[in-house]
């Protein structure tokens, strides 16, 4: 039997995704993000999303369009420039509600809901501001003569979990080709539905002919559907297909604290071609200065 | 050898933190507490192992900036939360944009929590590392906004919050030093307060009071931050750091 396709398009995908939706979004700080699914997003009229992500540019952009209401995070940052601007500015306006854990948290979380058990106990955010800010947390007394009191870290139950893999095959079998996984496959399993954009759409079967087989990290019964963006982590890195792009990262942290309307307007306002477009003719800009 | 810096110093004091520690995985978060661990591993504790910074454990130790090396492991950011971290066979030396006298750390925010006035790194894996595993501290400028009486929000946790969160919080718990320019402190002090190790040379215990928020206690003499040896030297700034890239960081003065 031949098995049935998932390609889609990004906006089939947006169209899967509901105002106030909870959206786990993979990758790590600017590496790797599913950023052509997020622009398709801020195109989109979707808003209050709960956004849980190991946050980098993805979260800044859709807090500053107004898409996000409510982030779950451990840290944001653009790796080679420390602060994420546009999320620092939303937390400095309040223009969201918040929810600060600690990174190893997040893990623990997303790994409770794709286990489907309603927490996992763990020794992180004892004692520290993590328990104060969110008064939603519990601990937990172990059932064992130890008797410690633990955290009770809360499964992080998805909506939907966007990811970015360097290649995949048509049926949602999706592989990594850098040196980090980071977070992809639990998203996937924590969420009722799972996209992956990838840089290829390949046949199957040549996944594993260049690659070895431990890179193949999410499994088509973990992914509901899957479109194909070549440079669709940009400006994020996907290495070993393309690393960050820094000359743009740090534009766009530049405009992010002085003309964010401009840049904003330049570069996010038409669809995905447009947008790679105007990168490239930004990139001919920097090379001939 | 010609003078010794403020620089060298601090990454000799840096290294001294990671002395004793045999085999476990160093994490030094920033460019002097990298090089103080790399000092290490070519001197008082070659059994350290390092990584990238990425998800690659390197064999040898490669300039500051620079990661080419022979790849001994894997190490990606999903073993290290959820195994190495709890597993315990790791020493972290972070950053603190505040750190106080009880040694609770604060890279989160500035102000208060619900709306910062200046947004930080976020928790990162502080609350997680303080609890799980030896922990260090590097202040690059000591100053009274960074040493405090009591951090804003606290990310890393120090040993009386740790004793008020139970015994879950402080079984693996343990605060080793916090490495300045200025001097390098623990958190042995009364009621687990900060308390002077050593001074760098051309510091004193009041220049260190005065740039300091908080009483710091010194119980007797103050002894100087030992000096580098020749090889320590040689190795700072022929091998791993020969751009000179500590003295952004400290500055001579």
């Amino acid at each position: 039997m031949k098995l049935p396709s998932k390609e889609m398009t990004l906006d089939q995908v947006v169209r899967r995704i509901d105002s106030g939706m909870t959206v786990g979004i993979g990758g790590w700080g600017s590496r790797r993000k599913p950023m052509a699914l997020v622009r398709a997003i801020l195109r989109s009229d979707v808003t209050d999303l709960h956004v849980i992500s190991y946050a980098g540019p993805d979260v800044g952009l859709l807090l500053a369009a107004g898409k996000a209401n409510r982030v779950t995070f451990a840290f944001a940052t653009l790796d080679s420039i420390p602060l994420e601007p546009l999320f620092s500015r939303a937390r400095e306006l309040g223009s969201a509600r918040f929810r600060e854990w600690d990174e190893g948290m997040l893990q623990t979380g997303l790994r409770a809901a794709a286990q489907r058990v309603p927490f996992l106990p763990m020794r992180a955010g004892l004692g520290s501001d993590v328990l104060v800010n969110d008064p939603d947390l519990r601990t937990v007394t172990s059932p064992y003569p130890d008797g410690e009191e633990l955290v009770a870290v809360p499964a992080l139950e998805l909506d939907v979990a966007l990811v970015h893999m360097n290649r995949a095959d048509s049926q949602g079998n999706a592989q990594y080709l850098g040196p980090d996984p980071y977070f992809d496959d639990l998203f996937c399993m924590a969420a009722r539905e799972a996209y992956v954009s990838t840089e290829q759409i390949i046949d199957t079967a040549g996944l594993t002919l260049d690659a070895p087989l431990q890179s193949l990290l999410l499994n088509r019964t973990m992914v509901a559907g899957v479109v194909e963006t070549p440079n669709g982590a940009h400006f994020t890195s996907c290495s070993p297909t393309y690393e960050r792009d820094e000359a743009f990262q740090r534009a766009y942290a530049d405009a992010a604290k002085s003309d964010w309307d401009a840049f904003s307007a330049r570069f996010l306002s038409g669809d995905e071609d447009a947008y790679q477009t105007a990168v490239e003719a930004f990139r001919m800009e920097a090379s001939a200065v | 050898m010609t003078d010794v810096t403020r620089a060298e110093y601090c990454a000799v004091a840096i290294a001294d933190c990671f002395a004793d520690d045999g085999e476990i995985m160093g994490s030094p978060m920033g460019l002097l507490p990298m090089l103080g661990a790399r000092l290490a591993k070519n001197t008082s504790n070659p059994l350290l192992m390092l990584t990238d910074g990425e998800a690659r454990i390197l064999r040898g130790t490669p300039p500051l900036g620079q990661t080419t090396e022979v790849v001994e492991g894997w190490m990606p950011f999903r073993l290290v939360l959820e195994a190495v971290l709890p597993y315990g066979k790791r020493h972290v030396m972070m950053g603190a944009t505040q750190i106080d006298r009880h040694g609770n750390q604060n890279i989160s925010a500035i102000g208060r929590w619900e709306r910062p006035t200046r947004q930080l790194l976020g928790m990162r894996g502080a609350p997680s590392n303080t609890v799980n595993n030896k922990t260090s501290y590097w202040v690059p400028k000591h100053s009274s906004r960074v040493v405090v009486e009591r951090v804003d929000v606290v990310s890393g946790v120090g040993r009386k919050r740790a004793e008020e969160a139970g015994p879950a919080a402080t079984k693996f718990h343990r605060v080793h030093r916090l490495v300045t320019d200025l001097g390098v402190f623990d958190f042995e002090g009364p009621d687990h307060t900060i308390r002077f190790v050593t001074v760098h040379p051309g510091v004193s215990v009041d220049d260190v009071l005065a740039a300091s928020g908080c009483e710091i206690h010194a119980g007797g003499d103050v002894p100087q931050t030992r000096q580098p040896t020749d090889e320590e030297l040689l190795l700072i700034r022929e091998l791993l750091d020969p751009a000179n890239l500590r003295e952004k960081e400290v500055p001579s003065r």
